[in-house]
């Protein structure tokens, strides 16, 4: 009866971590086309979140990926997997409070292997299933990403060089916004399927669906509903780092950043790879800005960024060894709802520190002044 | 078991240059010959200055070309999108592994 209560817990937490999956990830989707006026940041996020809802629907083969190729399921319990999400999370919101665009997927697989092998021993853990699907994929997403992301700013600009500028801003504002969507659509389809993988892991951990089966409607549903409205509440402040700290933007660069990264995560879901959407879009939108004469990158930003991109596995890893390690020591139901109660806390001081250097739509598309807190409102931090 | 996919790897980069630089390029072909015509000419006085934002010339041949070049833009990703469905739905397509 308890594993049930167990059971019941984890498929909360992991939902949670799918909110914090949509709200970190809006930017990648809509950064660009809020940055260029495309679209109206409210209406950017609210499209983006219809459509990451659909999306969860669309394709189910990363699912099984997570569920099964990375931690032998034989090992894993559901304390394990609660400790995984709680993990995933706290990376998520540190990182959103920094404004840092880091991988929401990297962060959840970071985790559940951490917890993982605090549980069982590096054995338990498919480190060839880690490398090859999720380690590999995530360096050369990007590169791929920005390969593509280059020649179509190129291709852009050297097709519509006859416009003048106020017709071609004009036309792909328009295009922006078909783009746009299908980044939504393909995150959907990418990142709600790593929450359905967890929540399968669990079920078939505690024995309530067969060990290697999909995932069953009622999960889908649930994780495209967290996924949506977390889409939805916008990531304010990981929007504006990749809107406007990395490249400024114009409209064809918008578009061609949003195809590319459309293209490429569509394709690899369709090949069963977890990967990164936060590397894919950074990865493209640093393409646009190497496709276009005159364009800077700012490579500090991007630096950054890589930084926490190499911490994210390793970081995540920790705290969900932590977190295995509190709730192994309590034991039982109790030490996993200690757990969650230290996340709860945790998630509730992280937002309430993120209240003092506010960004929302408003500020969202202000002057890029080095930091992700417009200067106007924090000038003690523009110099960080 | 190798640690690396390369007919995954090359489709990847294929396929998405071909979709993610491609198809955009196609969308820029439409803007292009819909600009086609006196309406977006640089010299043309009241709406045709530098700074207009004016996309359609108003050349039939034009327009049409730039319909056909949008309707093809938007019927690849309807198909790509119905593709990843039948792809991701393994349980209604039986010939996925």
């Amino acid at each position: 009866m308890s594993n049930d209560t167990v059971l019941v817990l984890v498929v909360i937490t992991a939902l949670a971590f799918d909110f914090t999956n949509g709200f970190h990830d809006t930017g990648n989707a809509m950064a660009t086309s809020i940055a260029t006026g495309a679209l109206p940041p409210r209406i950017a996020v609210a499209i983006s979140g219809v459509l990451n809802f659909v999306g969860a629907f669309l394709s189910l083969t990363v699912a099984a990926t997570i569920a099964s190729g990375l931690v032998s399921t034989g090992k894993v319990t559901l304390t394990v997997v609660a400790a995984g999400l709680a993990g995933g999370i706290i990376w998520n919101l540190v990182t959103w409070l920094f404004g840092i665009p880091s991988s929401s997927s990297h962060a959840l697989i970071g985790g559940v292997i951490g917890s993982t092998f605090a549980a069982a021993g590096g054995s338990a853990v498919l480190w060839h299933g880690l490398v090859s699907k999720v380690v590999l994929p995530a360096v050369l997403s990007p590169i791929i990403a920005a390969l593509v992301a280059a020649c179509g700013t190129w291709l852009l600009y050297r097709i519509t060089r006859s416009l003048t500028d106020g017709a071609r801003k004009h036309g792909f504002r328009i295009g922006q916004i078909g783009s746009a969507c299908v980044v939504s659509l393909a995150h959907g389809t990418n990142d709600a399927q790593k929450t359905m993988g967890v929540i399968t892991l669990a079920l078939i951990v505690n024995g309530t669906v067969a060990k290697g089966s999909g995932a069953p409607v009622w999960v889908i549903t649930c994780c495209a509903l967290a996924i949506a409205t977390g889409t939805y509440l916008g990531g304010w402040r990981v929007i504006r780092t990749l809107g406007k700290g990395l490249v400024e933007i114009e409209s064809p660069q918008g578009m061609a950043a949003e195809s590319a990264s459309a293209a490429v995560i569509l394709l690899s879901s369709t090949f069963g790879y977890s990967l990164s959407t936060t590397h894919v879009a950074t990865g493209s939108i640093i393409g646009t800005g190497l496709g276009k004469k005159g364009a800077d990158v700012r490579w500090s930003v991007a630096g950054r960024m890589a930084t926490a991109w190499v911490f994210t596995l390793p970081s995540a890893a920790i705290v969900g060894a932590i977190a295995y390690g509190i709730a192994y020591g309590i034991g039982g139901t109790f030490g996993v709802i200690i757990d969650l109660i230290i996340l709860a806390a945790l998630s509730g001081f992280i937002f309430w520190r993120s209240r003092a250097t506010k960004v929302d739509h408003n500020n969202v598309n202000a002057e890029w002044a080095g930091g992700v807190a417009p200067p106007a409102e924090v000038p003690e931090k523009a110099a960080a | 078991m190798s640690w690396i996919n390369l007919t995954a790897l090359w489709k990847i980069i294929v396929f998405g240059l071909i979709a993610g630089a491609g198809l955009p390029a196609l969308f820029a072909g439409g803007l292009y010959t819909l600009s086609w015509g006196p309406r977006t000419a640089r010299t043309a006085g009241a709406d045709g200055g530098a700074d207009s934002d004016v996309v359609v010339g108003g050349n039939v041949a034009g327009m049409v070309l730039a319909a056909i070049a949008f309707l093809v833009v938007l019927a690849a990703i309807g198909w790509s999108i119905y593709e990843i469905y039948t792809l991701g739905h393994p349980a209604t397509t039986t010939a996925k592994k």
